[in-house]
């Protein structure tokens, strides 16, 4: 399994991983209150770029309402533990499902009637346009007043029911970008992974060489979905309010796919190194700000469209492919046998 | 000869236009047939039809006694017809090597499998020293026989391949004309191609198929129509004779 993992990464790639992972398991140790609320925030982002990018990254499938299935997740976990007391973890498959069918729905009727590119974009706002107002006007979820978790008791963490610190939201995020990771990778390199690049490159002759596309995209779009929804549930039980006006706005879908476009696109770091460049920015950018005295409501949105900007100009395939040059990571272009 | 490939009465219209009328023609298990004609005569049609690109106003085809028209496009790669695009499609995204595990896995159960016969494809076709390029890099010439490469790695029966010279140096319509040569010969693999490049033409094809504007004009042995007076008159011209 672990062979499998590796199987033709670079060794260097692999020891700068574990560095990586290592500074980030240890991290909580070191940073103090805020930083670790940065620190989750980025990794959220991560994890959520991840998923979205296997729809667009992967299958080059654009979908520009990922907050659907954040709010499906975070409404659809919140909700059933607010009811009934059931822990998001019991209630999980019943989130992933409801959100893999709400994107294999989209899915269905982009893909039988031809609904592609920006059409196909616009139909993914369109949905989450329609659960925000939906939602909005639904009594047992709170309506426009909000859905609120019944607030956490820092003294003690709980992970089945996702009440605690900080501390132990850091750990959860951790593992689930981690695993998120590990998924994609594998994915890959799989067969669905092969097909879906084929289908993002060139779809028509991706079907002359025996793919369905169809089934394949629907495959991406619902996984994409189902996914993303996990990130809804953290959502939820991390900030413990849900506000429809909130967490299906477009402003959070935009925010989500940052990352990964900033990162790069189609490839497995970009996402989180997106999200640390982009969140990590962000933040700082406040903080001095706020420490200078200068308060600028919308600054942070300026910032990120700086970012996008400088990226699209310089580097339309984001910051990881040359960075993976830089570090001798890139296995394609070299003329060497792989070893 | 059994017959792998028949062709009857095949029409498409393309909002009023007549790309192709009532085309029949075969191809024997094993052949070479060469499909030419002018630009515009609806050769390409025909391939897009066969491949189910797009499905025929009316008229049949038959892959080894099967119905086939009307599939869909991956259907009909997997029932064992491997095609190339006239205008090269690569996935410009991914390696080499990446492109044709893609046609492999058509055929293979695992993507280890797939990739060593992608590796075969690619050493017979003569790309393997550039398997870890990426697609995008590669001159033209190369990115046809990625094409070649692409289609042969789905394990079809029948390659239909689609101006695959066009653009190539003497030099190297020769070496691709080899290639097809040994690909016929030792796997058996029967070939119907569009072709311009008449070198080509008469050093592979044992039956050649001649449109024009949408129809079938003359069918025969290379000798036969490059003497047939319609065929010199519509498409040849008379310096060839």
């Amino acid at each position: 399994m672990i062979a499998a993992l590796l199987q033709g990464v670079p060794r260097r790639g692999v020891v700068l991983l574990l560095v990586f992972l290592a500074v980030l398991m240890v991290a909580p140790l070191f940073v103090n209150d805020y930083l670790l609320t940065v620190l989750i925030l980025i990794l959220y982002f991560a994890y959520a770029g991840q998923a979205w990018n296997i729809m667009m990254g992967f299958a080059g499938q654009l979908s520009l309402g990922h907050a659907l299935y954040v709010g499906l997740g975070a409404y659809t976990g919140a909700a059933l533990f607010f009811h009934f007391g059931i822990s998001p973890w019991l209630s999980l498959p019943l989130t992933l499902a409801i959100a893999g069918l709400a994107g294999a729905i989209i899915g269905f009727l982009a893909f039988r009637f031809g609904v592609a590119g920006v059409y196909f974009a616009i139909l993914t706002i369109a949905f989450a346009e329609f659960a925000r107002i939906g939602f909005d006007h639904w009594p047992w979820v709170g309506g426009s007043g909000g859905l609120f978790v019944p607030v956490a008791n820092y003294t003690q963490n709980d992970v089945w029911t996702l009440r605690g610190s900080p501390r132990m939201f850091y750990y959860v995020i951790l593992t689930l970008t981690v695993m998120a990771f590990l998924i994609c990778h594998a994915l890959l390199r799989s067969r669905a992974g092969y097909y879906w690049q084929a289908i993002r490159e060139d779809e028509e002759a991706a079907r002359a060489l025996g793919i369905d596309t169809f089934r394949y995209k629907m495959y991406a779009v619902a996984l994409s979905a189902a996914m993303t929804s996990i990130a809804g549930v953290f959502f939820a039980f991390y900030y413990n309010n849900l506000f429809p006006e909130q967490v299906f706005h477009i402003g959070r879908s935009i925010e989500l796919i940052l990352g990964p476009i900033i990162g790069g696109v189609g490839t497995l770091f970009g996402p989180i190194i997106g999200a640390f460049l982009l969140t990590g920015l962000a933040e700082a950018l406040r903080e001095s700000m706020l420490r200078l005295g200068i308060d600028l409501p919308g600054a942070k949105q300026v910032f990120y469209g700086i970012c996008l900007l400088l990226v699209v100009v310089l580097l339309p395939h984001g910051i990881w492919p040359p960075l993976s040059r830089a570090l001798g990571l890139d296995a394609k272009q070299s003329d060497k046998p792989e070893a | 000869m059994p017959v792998l490939l028949e062709v009857e009465k095949l029409s498409k219209s393309f909002a009023g236009l007549r790309a192709a009328r009532d085309l029949s023609f075969s191809v024997g298990k094993g052949e070479i047939v060469a499909l030419i004609g002018p630009n515009g005569a609806g050769k390409t049609t025909c391939f897009n039809m066969i491949a189910g690109v797009f499905p025929p106003d009316a008229g049949t085809v038959c892959l080894a006694g099967q119905r086939i028209d009307g599939k869909r496009a991956d259907q009909i790669c997997r029932a064992g017809i491997g095609r190339t695009f006239q205008i090269v499609k690569p996935f410009a995204g991914l390696s080499v090597l990446e492109n044709v595990v893609v046609g492999a896995l058509n055929a293979r159960r695992t993507v280890a499998e797939a990739q060593r016969h992608a590796e075969e494809v690619l050493d017979l076709i003569g790309l393997f020293p550039k398997r870890s390029h990426p697609a995008s890099s590669l001159t033209l010439p190369e990115r046809k026989r990625l094409e070649v490469a692409r289609a042969l790695a789905t394990d079809p029966h029948l390659l239909l391949l689609d101006e695959v010279m066009a653009g190539l140096r003497p030099t190297e319509v020769d070496r691709m004309v080899q290639v097809l040569r040994d690909l016929n010969v030792e796997r058996g693999i029967t070939i119907l191609l569009i072709e311009h490049v008449m070198r080509a033409v008469m050093a592979l094809a044992r039956k050649v198929v001649v449109m024009h504007h949408g129809e079938v004009i003359a069918e025969g042995t290379p000798n036969d129509v490059t003497n047939n007076p319609a065929v010199i008159e519509s498409y040849l011209g008379e310096a060839v004779v």
